[in-house]
């Protein structure tokens, strides 16, 4: 502070020093006091009308127009913002709707398997029961066979012994006995034939 | 030389000679760039605020910069009190801006080149300051002078330079205005009549210095507005937020 001080004393004494040096040789107009009082009339009613229409009129404005640009700008900002967070709960409700419509899909593709899967095996159970049946007709009918077998074959032993005996020894032998015999020899061998 | 670098700092009537008790007011070429001065920030600005557009126009833009620019500098001086005198340092750097950029022009005359317009300003400011602390702080305002932690010994030599230190501030601020300007001028003349004796030989080396001296001008003229705005608003910090 001291040293600008200094400085600007200097500076001034100098200039002073100067003024009155050129002030002889007419050198400086800037002191020539003719025009003094006219210049700093002039400056103040330059410099006042500036001033007073400045601050009446223009800076206002300008201001008003800055905060407008702000506020406008803030709002604006707002609306992206809000835009923004519905854009993303219409993407929320997109997914989930997606994802709904995926699980409804697999549900009505599972329901329909199911319902496939049930229908096979009903028809399965179905078609089984009349194999079963037809088994069991067909088993009845071997067992059948198979018990009315033996009489038969019995009948045909016996009717067969009959007549070759008879062509054997040319006589008639009594069926009764041959009967016998054969019934004799099947309950021997009952097991070797028929054993299931 | 072919003219005297002096000469165009010289004041001359413009039209009738006029007299009001005794005092001449005569409109001069000095009174003609001041109104110059003023009417081209007039109508720069109203032209700038005149529009609302969202997305500014070139000239919308320029005035909402220097705007932003002025208050900017202000509340990072003299903080939020200064808003108040926003005004009256934007109309002060405008013109003092617009006055320095007029000089720049050939055969013009610089308004700020004369002391008196210059020590008017500066002690309008001063005056003002001075009042806006007083006002503010009643006699508190002279606690300005007299720093705390200084030695009791030093106390009276520091107030005593306090004190010339804040009288010489009107002075500091004009000179430093004044000098610029009129240094920057002469320099250019001196520059330029040695253009026209050393002729189409020797005359380019003085007309590049001119021509670089230009630039250096118009720098000179936009810092020296911009020095003597925000000066102001360290002065005006002074008054409002004692410090000391």
């Amino acid at each position: 502070m001291l040293k600008k001080i200094i400085f600007f004393n200097l500076l001034f004494s100098t200039f002073i020093i100067q003024i009155s040096k050129s002030a002889e040789s007419g050198g400086m107009p800037q002191l020539n006091p003719e025009f003094w009082i006219s210049q700093i009339f002039w400056l103040i009613i330059s410099f006042g009308i500036l001033f007073i229409v400045l601050s009446k009129f223009i800076l206002p404005k300008i201001r008003n127009n800055i905060e407008l640009r702000k506020s406008e700008i803030l709002d604006n900002i707002e609306t992206a913002e809000k835009q923004k967070t519905e854009a993303e709960n219409t993407l929320k409700n997109y997914d989930e709707l997606i994802r709904k419509s995926k699980n409804e899909s697999k549900n009505y593709f599972n329901d329909a398997r199911k319902k496939i899967i049930e229908d096979i095996e009903k028809k399965k159970q179905a078609l089984d029961k009349e194999i079963n049946i037809e088994i069991k007709k067909a088993e009845a009918e071997v067992a059948e066979l198979v018990n009315k077998a033996p009489e038969k074959i019995q009948k045909i032993a016996i009717e067969t012994s009959s007549d070759l005996i008879r062509q054997l020894i040319g006589e008639e032998v009594n069926n009764s006995s041959i009967s016998a015999i054969v019934d004799d020899l099947y309950k021997k061998n009952k097991g070797k034939y028929y054993g299931n | 030389m072919a003219a005297n670098p002096m000469t165009q700092f010289e004041v001359y009537r413009i039209g009738p000679e006029i007299k009001i008790n005794q005092i001449d007011i005569s409109f001069t070429n000095a009174s003609l760039f001041m109104i110059i001065s003023a009417l081209s920030i007039l109508l720069i600005f109203n032209l700038g605020s005149s529009k609302k557009n969202i997305i500014p126009t070139k000239i919308q833009l320029l005035a909402e910069l220097s705007y932003s620019f002025i208050s900017k500098m202000i509340s990072d001086t003299a903080g939020n009190k200064g808003k108040p005198y926003f005004n009256l340092i934007f109309s002060l750097f405008m013109f003092v801006l617009f006055c320095n950029m007029f000089g720049m022009l050939p055969y013009s005359f610089t308004v700020t080149s004369h002391i008196i317009v210059t020590f008017f300003l500066a002690a309008l400011i001063f005056i003002g300051v001075t009042v806006i602390g007083f006002i503010k702080h009643g006699f508190g305002y002279l606690k300005l002078f007299v720093p705390s932690g200084v030695p009791l010994v030093l106390l009276p030599l520091i107030v005593v330079i306090e004190i010339i230190s804040y009288l010489s501030r009107p002075i500091s601020l004009s000179v430093r205005l004044f000098a610029n300007m009129m240094a920057g001028h002469t320099m250019m003349k001196v520059f330029g009549s040695f253009v026209i004796s050393l002729g189409i030989v020797g005359g380019w080396l003085p007309l590049s210095f001119s021509v670089a001296l230009t630039g250096l001008e118009i720098l000179v003229a936009f810092l020296q507005a911009y020095v003597f705005a925000i000066l102001t608003c360290i002065y005006l910090n002074d008054a409002l937020n004692l410090h000391h």
